[in-house]
Formats: structure tokens, C-alpha cells, sequence
């Protein structure tokens, strides 16, 4: 493969893994948001039952966000080292974020019985799980935007404030909160047993289903002035078009689904919906990386860079889609299987 | 505190923070398959008490420690910007490979703890030596790419621009091996002096504890062949530095000027305005012997170089003397605990040496704490090493004190919480 080409599927690459980490982590924030929102008689079944989805699968989940970083400063340098400078604000929030969610909840699981403890814990977990998406929404709001396209001579606030900080980026970050939160509301919706905890996250991912269109909405209408001329182009070829379109129907699909309780189908319409506005974004900008600063073409690291680390993707997936698959199969294929139960009550630790 | 101050403090407090978890997450898997290949053999639910006590241990200090790891992939960029840019093409692939093998280790310890009842005995023991390998070889990429840092190859720089890059050659670097032996094995020599060391102390109370007996056994099976390797391993590294980083060597040991068998130098205290190190013994020529393995070798020292080339020397001339002690006292006591093994005497009833290990029980994570102060101190003012001044790097970001207090105080209030998690929830427990 030649420069150019090669630097397009790296950069596609690193689309996929976003895409990856928004329908897999995305799905544990969210669940952490219903954490936070457990209403009613069976809030503590609810909160239970986002514990038990989450549990195995979390740490998996949520390095697809490392592998995001690692592509970028390998293959596109200069706009990692850009991202970093302007974004040093809500980026060091968001980490904060990650920090406090991934500690508490597992320090949750295994801290004392005590069940003020664990409110506790649990309220770290569920106020940072709704914290860190709006951050990240608000860092790729500022991104599409191309607001990021700062001089270095700017002032304090002009370079490290003002580009993150509008109408239009919160409004992002309320969409990522919201589309997360829809996510982790429709995949319990599949994963709980009983029907009075699925009619629960079913009315959640209703209520989601509707904000992530309400945020939308006004993301279009914020964005009037900020999205540029090529954006609009962009958004109006064919391609772009079929994207649209794609997700529309999606979109349609996972309501539809959810009010005539077919979990499964809607489950699968969330994911390509959710996947849509991801691809969207991307083609948005496309072929921006940092719009106004940064092309693929522009920032790509040398041909032997791009080649050696498509290489080293492409053995990594050797060992990494059998565990994952793996992983999937035991906890959200089959109910727990009647092995040999070796941590009979006797030898059980105090959970 | 300057800005470039704040952030060299920020980095190697997240570094020192997450260092710990690291070799935790190394060294404990491996404890954790041990015991559980115990439990599948002899059935003795002792075993599978242990087992599931260091799998919560894990489990814990696995999920700081992916935080915390997260945290340095962003603060790389955040804080080093231009460092990033430079390096990011030579460097990225040990990083990539280290994704793949993390990936790996989060994929099968959630396999691991949440699958005692959806796997056979065997299908969950493989589980876990998949964690074990995993976090392993994702340990050895991240101190590859650190090497890179020491011994910078793999590429030319024109006009101020990494040319002809060679990912490959960049990632076998000269301090690769060596640097990478040392670690591993401070993981796995720290874990087991620390694991050893709890249930030594707990023993001195209570000998007849089949908990504890087993505990210790299974932890000085990995603490004593690692303590002692890295005595050899450290040697190669000092051979190491000597040859490319001569420098760090004369800081390290305090060695002002040039000399053809060269003494080495014990305690004392460097002046750096006068150019002597004072009040320390002298061994004749041992330096040149340590250095280069010839007692009449040269060895450079401090005054051949700028002064502005200088690391802080009373800084790594102290902290390399904290992890040679420590390591030495670790080897001394899996000598002791070997000459018990070949006189067929129970190391848990020979009360000294239970009380030497209890004493020894952090001395593995401060002498891996001191040993980053030496590599990395030891650079300065690189941060590649003649190529790249750490000053040059850091971002134009004002104000970075605040993040520095915000990640100091987080960090501390993790620290402690794991603390008494482990304490409260893993030692405190009584066996079943």
C-alpha cells in the first residue's frame, strides 16, 4: 500500500476503535448514569442488575479508549500533541472521570456489606459515569467544530478555554451523555430475566431514545454558524447521505422495537444507529483529523511507522477476537453453566 | 513551582503511583496460579482460600492500576507534547503491542474472577496464567519504550526532524534487555518479598497457621529465584550505563574525575561545587571492575561533561544507594531462605528469618521507586537522551501546579483506600 492509503486505513482504524469504545464503554457510562437515576420499587433489582452487566467485561471495554490514543500518537503525532495542548482542560477532567468511576466501582464490589459504604461507592461511580461522556462529547464537539484551530499566540482563554467551552459543545456533550445512557438502557433491556426490571429499562431507554434527539436537534441548530461551508458539503454527498439515511432508519427501528418490546432487534438497531453518528462525525470533518491544522495526508507518521503498526493490529486481532469473542460468550451468551461449584459456602469469603 | 517543575512532579508522581500497581499486577497473577494449581492438585480448600483472596487482592489493584495507566497514556500528551510529536512515530509500535497485551490481561482476568462457576477447573487455571503471561509482556513493551528514552536509536535526526525511522530498531534498543530483565524481575522479586513479608509477620503470632504456611511457600517460590537473578541482572545493567549512559554512571557513583582503575565509592555525600564526593570509603579499582569488568579500565567521570549536562547528583547518587541496599538485604534474605530449603528446616518456624522478612515486606516497592528515581533523574536534563532536552517537551500549558495538587491529592486518597481495602477485606479475614 502507498502513503496515502495506508494512513486512510489507519485513520480508519482509529474510527473503528471510537466505535468500538462508544457502543461497548459508552454502555458502562451509561449504566452508571441509571445507577445514578434508580427510581422506584425496584431500584435496588435495577442497580443490581447494571452491577451484574458491567462486572466481567468492564476493564475490556474500556481499553479501546487506550488503543484510541496509542494509534494516534503512533501514527498521527502531531495531532495527539495538538489535541493535548488546547484540550489540556477538559481532557485532565475526564481523566479525573475515569479515575474516580473505574476505582469506585470496584471498589464498590469489594468494599464492606455495609450498604451505607456501598451507596457511597456507588455514587462516586454513578456521578463520575455522567460527568466524564459530557466531557468527551464537549473535546469532540470542540474538535467537528473546528474551533480547535488556535494560533499559539492566542490568549489563555482564547487557546485553552474558548475553543471547548460554547453552546455548541455542551450540547455535544449532552448528546454523548444521552446516547451513552440509550445504549446501557436498551442492553439491559436483553440482559435482565425479569420482565418488571425489563419494562424499567425500557421506559429509561425511551426517555434516552428522546433526549438524543432533542440534543441533536439543537447540536444542528448551535452548529448553524460553526460548521463550515465543507462540512455542509460533505453532509450532503451521496456517501454521507447513505450514512444518514442509515441511521435514520435505525433510529426508527430501535423505537419501534422498544415499544413493541423487541428487545433483541432493538438492541442491534441501537448499535448501528449509535455507529452512524460516529461514522458521521467522521465524515464530517473527513479529511480532517484537527480541522484547519491537521489532514490524514498531513499529520501521518512515515510509511514504515503506518505499515509496521497495521502489522502489528492485524497480529494483535489474532489473539484479540478469540478472547474477546471468548469473554462475550461466557457472560452474555448462556446463563451461568452447572460446573462443579468450587466456591461452596463454607469457603466462600465475605463478599 | 515552575511549570516545567509542576510537570515533571506531576509525571513522576503518576509514574510512582501507578509503578506500584504495575508490579502488583505483575507478580500477583502469578502467586494467584501458583496457589490455584495447588488447590486443583491437592484439593486442600486452604489453597482455594488463598487463591481467592489474591484474586480479590488482584482484582483491586488491577482496576487502579488500568486507571492509573490510562491516566499516563493521556499525561504523555498532556504534559510532553512536543516529546510525543517527535517520538510518538519512533516509539508507537512498543506502545501498540502493549495495548494488544493489556487488552488481553482485562479480557482474562474478567474471565478469571467472574467465571469460578462458567469454566471447567482447568479452562479457569489457563485463564489465569493468560493474565499472568499478559501483564507480563505488557509490562516488558512499556519499559522498552522507556528504553528507547536511555539508548535512542532507530532513526536521524535533520534538521531537527526524526528522519529514516526504524520502529523495530527502536524498539530492540541497546537498554531494552537489560532494562526490561530488571524490571520483570523487580516485579516479581517485590511481590513476593511483600507477600512474604505479611505472612511472615502473621506467622511469628500464630506458627501453626496452615493459611500462612502456605502463603509463604508459595511466595518465596517466586521472591528468592527473583531476588537473587537480580543481582546479576542489576550488574548488567550497571555495564549498561557505564558503556552508554557514562554520565548517569558518574552521577550514580559520585566519580568526578576520569580515572584508569577507578574505586568505587561507598556512602558519602557528592559535592557538586567542589567536585568531590566526601566522606566515603574507597574500594581500589572496584568501580572499573563493576563498570567494565577490568580493574584497570577507564571510567569517565563527571568533569569530562558540561556541567549543564549534569543530572541532580546528590538526587541519584542517594536513590541508587536505597535500591542496591534494599536489593542486597532482599538477596541476603533468599540466601537465608535457601540455606533453610538445603537444610531441610521449615523457614516458618525459624523466627529470625520470619522477622527479617516482615521487616523486608515494602523494600521491594521502595527499591523499584528508587531505581525510576535513578533512570530517570539519572537522564536529566534529557528526555531522550542527548537528543531532546525534558525542558523543550513540556507543554505551553500555564498553571500546572493546579492539576499536579488535584492528581497528588486523588492519588493519595486511592493509595489509602486501597490500603485498607487490602487490609480490611484481604489480610484482616480470617482463614475459613
Amino acid at each position: 500500500m502507498d502513503a496515502p492509503v495506508l494512513a486512510l486505513v489507519v485513520a480508519g482504524l482509529i474510527m473503528l476503535a471510537v466505535n468500538a469504545y462508544v457502543v461497548l464503554g459508552g454502555a458502562d457510562f451509561g449504566a452508571g448514569v441509571w445507577d445514578l437515576l434508580a427510581r422506584g420499587p425496584r431500584a435496588a433489582a435495577q442497580r443490581e442488575a447494571i452491577a451484574e452487566g458491567i462486572g466481567p467485561i468492564w476493564e475490556a471495554n474500556h481499553v479501546w479508549l487506550i488503543f484510541v490514543v496509542v494509534l494516534l500518537f503512533s501514527c498521527f503525532p502531531p495531532v495527539f500533541a495538538h489535541l493535548s495542548v488546547v484540550l489540556h482542560i477538559p481532557l485532565t477532567v475526564m481523566l479525573i472521570g475515569i479515575v474516580l468511576r473505574g476505582s469506585a466501582f470496584t471498589f464498590r464490589a469489594y468494599d464492606s456489606t455495609d450498604s451505607v459504604v456501598q451507596r457511597q461507592w456507588g455514587r462516586i461511580f454513578a456521578v463520575s459515569s455522567t460527568i466524564t461522556p459530557v466531557l468527551l462529547g464537549m473535546c469532540v464537539g470542540a474538535l467537528v467544530s473546528g474551533a480547535l484551530a488556535v494560533p499559539a499566540e492566542a490568549s489563555f482563554v482564547a487557546r485553552f478555554i474558548t475553543p471547548w467551552w460554547s453552546a455548541f459543545t455542551l450540547t455535544i456533550g449532552g448528546l454523548g451523555l444521552a446516547v451513552f445512557a440509550f445504549l446501557a438502557a436498551v442492553y439491559l433491556t436483553v440482559e435482565v430475566q425479569d420482565a418488571g426490571l425489563a419494562e424499567d429499562f425500557r421506559a429509561m431507554a425511551l426517555s434516552a431514545a428522546l433526549a438524543v434527539g432533542l440534543f441533536a436537534a439543537l447540536g444542528l441548530w448551535f452548529g448553524r454558524d460553526t460548521l463550515t461551508a465543507t462540512t455542509r458539503a460533505l453532509l450532503t454527498n451521496p456517501a454521507a447521505i447513505a450514512l444518514q439515511c442509515v441511521t435514520g432508519v435505525a433510529a426508527v427501528t430501535a423505537i419501534g422495537a422498544l415499544l413493541t418490546r423487541r428487545y433483541r432487534l432493538a438492541r442491534t438497531a441501537a448499535v448501528v444507529q449509535v455507529s452512524g453518528i460516529v461514522w458521521g462525525w467522521g465524515l464530517a470533518q473527513f479529511p480532517a483529523l484537527v480541522p484547519g491544522v491537521h489532514t490524514i495526508a498531513s499529520a501521518a507518521a512515515p510509511t514504515v511507522t503506518l505499515r509496521l503498526v497495521l502489522i502489528g493490529v492485524a497480529g494483535g486481532m489474532v489473539v484479540l477476537v478469540p478472547s474477546l469473542w471468548y469473554l462475550f460468550r461466557i457472560f452474555k451468551a448462556e446463563p451461568a453453566r452447572a460446573f462443579e461449584r468450587v466456591d461452596t459456602a463454607e469457603h466462600r469469603l465475605p463478599e | 513551582m515552575s511549570d516545567l517543575l509542576a510537570a515533571r512532579a506531576q509525571m513522576a508522581m503518576s509514574l510512582g503511583f501507578h509503578i506500584i500497581f504495575a508490579v502488583l499486577g505483575i507478580g500477583m497473577p502469578l502467586l494467584m496460579v501458583l496457589s490455584e494449581r495447588q488447590w486443583v492438585k491437592t484439593r486442600d480448600p486452604v489453597w482455594l482460600d488463598l487463591t481467592k483472596r489474591w484474586s480479590k487482592g488482584t482484582a483491586i489493584l488491577f482496576a487502579v492500576g488500568a486507571v492509573s495507566g490510562t491516566v499516563l497514556s493521556f499525561e504523555l500528551g498532556l504534559l510532553w507534547p512536543a516529546f510525543m510529536e517527535y517520538a510518538g512515530a519512533i516509539i508507537g509500535m512498543p506502545f501498540s503491542l502493549e495495548g494488544f497485551a493489556f487488552f488481553t490481561e482485562a479480557i482474562f482476568l474478567g474471565i478469571y474472577l467472574y467465571g469460578w462457576q462458567r469454566l471447567s477447573a482447568r479452562a479457569h487455571w489457563w485463564a489465569g496464567v493468560a493474565v499472568a503471561v499478559s501483564g507480563t509482556i505488557s509490562g516488558i513493551f512499556v519499559v522498552f519504550a522507556n528504553a528507547w528514552m536511555n539508548s535512542p536509536t532507530g532513526f536521524r535526526v535533520v534538521d531537527g526532524k526524526a528522519v529514516d525511522i526504524d520502529p523495530i530498531a527502536a524498539m530492540l534498543n541497546p537498554a531494552a534487555f537489560t532494562q526490561s530483565l530488571h524490571m520483570t524481575l523487580a516485579a516479581f522479586a517485590s511481590t513476593g518479598i511483600a507477600v512474604a513479608g505479611i505472612h511472615a509477620w502473621m506467622l511469628r503470632r500464630d506458627t501453626s497457621s496452615p493459611f500462612h504456611r502456605a502463603a509463604l511457600k508459595v511466595a518465596l517460590m517466586i521472591a528468592v529465584p527473583a531476588s537473587l537473578l537480580q543481582v546479576i541482572s542489576g550488574d548488567l545493567s550497571g555495564k549498561f550505563i557505564a558503556r552508554w549512559q557514562p554520565v548517569k554512571l558518574a552521577a550514580i557513583e559520585g566519580h568526578f574525575e576520569t580515572t584508569r582503575g577507578a574505586p568505587l565509592l561507598l556512602g558519602g555525600v557528592p559535592d557538586e561545587a567542589a567536585g568531590v564526593t566526601r566522606h566515603a570509603i574507597a574500594v581500589p579499582k572496584m568501580l572499573s571492575v563493576l563498570a567494565f569488568g577490568d580493574p584497570d579500565s577507564e571510567v569517565r567521570g563527571l568533569n569530562d561533561f558540561p556541567r549543564e549536562e549534569w543530572p541532580p547528583l546528590a538526587v541519584v547518587r542517594f536513590a541508587f544507594q536505597i535500591m542496591v541496599g534494599l536489593g542486597g538485604l532482599m538477596a541476603l534474605a533468599s540466601l537465608w531462605v535457601i540455606v533453610c530449603w538445603v537444610r531441610k528446616r521449615e523457614v516458618a518456624l525459624q523466627r529470625p528469618l520470619l522477622t527479617f522478612l516482615a521487616l523486608l515486606t515494602p523494600a521491594g516497592f521502595i527499591a523499584v521507586e528508587a531505581g525510576w528515581v535513578v533512570t530517570e533523574v539519572g537522564r536529566q536534563p534529557w528526555i531522550i537522551q542527548g537528543f531532546m532536552r525534558t525542558a523543550d517537551a513540556v507543554t505551553p500549558m500555564p498553571g500546572l501546579v493546579i492539576p499536579f495538587t488535584i492528581f497528588t491529592v486523588l492519588y493519595c486518597f486511592l493509595g489509602v483506600i486501597v490500603a485498607w481495602l487490602l487490609w480490611a477485606q484481604i489480610v484482616r479475614v480470617r482463614p475459613a
